[in-house]
């Protein structure tokens, strides 16, 4: 247990798109073990921040460490679900072949590079663990929003990452789906750390250790004061729901700093 | 909406009725045609009809599930620029070895990966732009080289395609063609398919995929060049986009789509050669128009059942 070493730790980080600021000086530290939430409004730099951490964007200044080392050579290790939404939604391809993407650099078997059935034992095993077991012949344009959500985390599972990042896996899903998730990711949260993105606080505050609260600073707009305040007014009275185990500074940057685990 | 559906199926139906009739009187003709020793060159034509439909057919699959039409769009008009230099430089140096073709593949490969720089990650916005500007400057480079070169060009056949001038070459280099893209496919079918569906996934697992993106993209250009015999620069983006568009109503696979593909490619190609020589119309725009009408009746009748099937 090198419990020593976050999991991902980043160091006053920036990053502008054309000129926007999207995260200004965030500070982050993840432990081992840690199951912990982003959220923050829409547009406010939440996804920009997982494709940070997992090296699909270079920070313009400042750096990101997962597992001590530069993204590009962390990535084996992590899992990634991005939102559903960008994907063709109709793409001929089955469920079990959205899951084995999760080891397709390993599709190499003989000239015509079929899959080791290792993998593919791992790709069932993941879709079972999703509760979809017995889709994995299903196209993947015939689900529901749901279902294509959990084909995604399992695509996730199937890369058997140390670290798993879950960009919105509560969108588009029924309170029972949502209930079966809570479930899922706890018991996943025995042997890998999870961070996940979500505005649904509802969800976060039953499932997380820690909350990361993300919001640009707007220097482009000096007019939207984004502060604690107006992020208590987006989220309403659901945002009671977080535990304040995290602080937010006053101007209301993304601001992280290392959360203490929560007993 | 039923009626319109249905009415517009019954249209279609009647459409079809009214051409197989005419196929039916037209097909002894053509069948004797084919058989005809004096005829060969008709022989020749469904010969490459059906070797080129395994390219139309596979090529085509990832053009309409990548979606990346516009794309084929830009490099087939690009080629016009190619031909018209590559005519131009063996009038004016008299080079009597330099053949259109080079110029052709060229250009296909240089518009491809223009387009295909441009076609993803940060740069995706500029896609668009590049591949109007690629479609219409190759084109015009094509027709000023062809007035700058002194004589006669029939630009015809280059525009419109003629399946029925296909020379022996041209065969073998579209066998060719398909042994490469058939060897490709086998190979990298999975990978292939990961990129097409989540290119960031798959780059995230460790995949070339600027790589292999520019090698689909180049597959894509060689094809077009040498289907460009077949149905013109104008219409061969219809030839790489219908028989594939018409194949996904049906099927729920890559795979699968590639072989219905190459099936809808065979039925057009061959449908159109048979009108076209029964009717003495040219071959390159009935094969699209066989091509067409597959599509929209397959369309036509997969909604109909669909609307059977929902009550």
């Amino acid at each position: 247990m090198d419990s020593e070493l976050p999991v991902i730790k980043i160091n006053n980080l920036n990053f502008s798109y054309h000129n926007n600021v999207v995260l200004e000086s965030v500070n982050l530290e993840i432990r081992k073990g840690e199951l912990a939430s982003i959220v923050g409004p829409n547009g406010g730099g939440k996804t920009t921040l997982l494709k940070l951490i997992l090296g699909l964007l270079q920070p313009n200044s400042g750096n990101v460490e997962v597992f001590g080392l530069p993204p590009e050579k962390a990535r084996q290790r992590i899992g990634y679900m991005p939102q559903h939404a960008q994907l063709d939604p109709q793409f001929p391809i089955s469920v079990l072949d959205v899951v084995l993407m999760g080891q397709i650099e390993r599709c190499d078997r003989g000239f015509f590079g079929g899959f080791p059935s290792q993998v593919k034992i791992t790709a069932q095993d993941s879709l079972a663990e999703v509760g979809l077991g017995d889709l994995s012949r299903k196209s993947f344009n015939e689900l529901s929003g749901g279902q294509r959500q959990r084909v995604l985390i399992a695509r996730a599972l199937c890369s058997e990452p140390e670290l798993l990042l879950l960009d919105e896996p509560t969108s588009n899903i029924d309170p029972r789906s949502e209930e079966n998730l809570y479930e899922t990711l706890t018991k996943l949260n025995q042997h890998m750390t999870i961070l996940l993105v979500s505005h649904d606080l509802g969800f976060v505050s039953q499932v997380v250790k820690s909350v990361i609260c993300v919001n640009r600073q707007v220097i482009i707009h000096p007019t939207s004061q984004i502060n604690g305040t107006i992020i208590k007014e987006i989220y309403g009275g659901d945002f009671n729901l977080v535990r304040h185990d995290h602080r937010c500074d006053h101007t209301g940057h993304s601001h992280h700093d290392p959360f203490s685990n929560n007993q | 909406m039923i009626t319109v559906v249905i009415t517009l199926a019954t249209a279609i139906t009647t459409h079809f009725q009214t051409i197989s009739k005419i196929n039916n009187i037209s097909n002894m003709i053509f069948l004797n045609a084919l058989t005809d020793p004096n005829n060969l060159f008709l022989r020749h034509a469904l010969l490459v009809g059906l070797f080129a439909s395994i390219a139309f057919g596979i090529i085509g699959t990832y053009v309409i599930s990548r979606r990346i039409s516009y794309l084929a769009g830009a490099v087939s008009h690009s080629v016009l620029g190619g031909i018209g230099g590559v005519l131009w430089l063996k009038t004016i140096f008299q080079l009597e070895w330099l053949d259109p073709l080079y110029g052709a593949l060229l250009a296909a490969l240089i518009s491809a990966f223009i387009v295909g720089h441009f076609g993803h990650g940060a740069e995706k916005k500029r896609e668009e732009i590049m591949i109007g500007a690629t479609w219409a400057i190759g084109m015009a480079l094509g027709v000023i080289f062809m007035d700058l070169t002194p004589g006669y060009f029939d630009i015809t056949s280059y525009l419109f395609g003629d399946i029925l001038l296909v020379s022996s070459r041209d065969l073998i280099l579209i066998v060719a063609l398909d042994i490469v893209i058939v060897l490709f496919v086998l190979r990298f079918y999975h990978k292939l398919m990961a990129i097409c569906f989540d290119e960031e996934f798959a780059r995230l697992r460790g995949l070339k995929v600027d790589l292999f993106y520019q090698l689909l993209l180049g597959l894509t250009a060689v094809s077009v060049v040498l289907l460009i015999r077949i149905v013109g620069i104008v219409m061969v983006i219809a030839m790489l986009t219908l028989p594939a568009a018409t194949a996904s109503l049906y099927t729920r696979t890559l795979s699968g789509m590639m072989l219905l593909a190459i099936l809808f490619s065979v039925i057009a190609i061959i449908g159109g050669i048979g009108v076209s020589y029964s009717a003495n119309l040219s071959t390159g725009p009935i094969i699209i128009v066989c091509a067409g009408v597959l599509y929209f009746f397959m369309a036509a009748l997969k909604k109909m059942s669909n609307q059977r099937n929902n009550g």
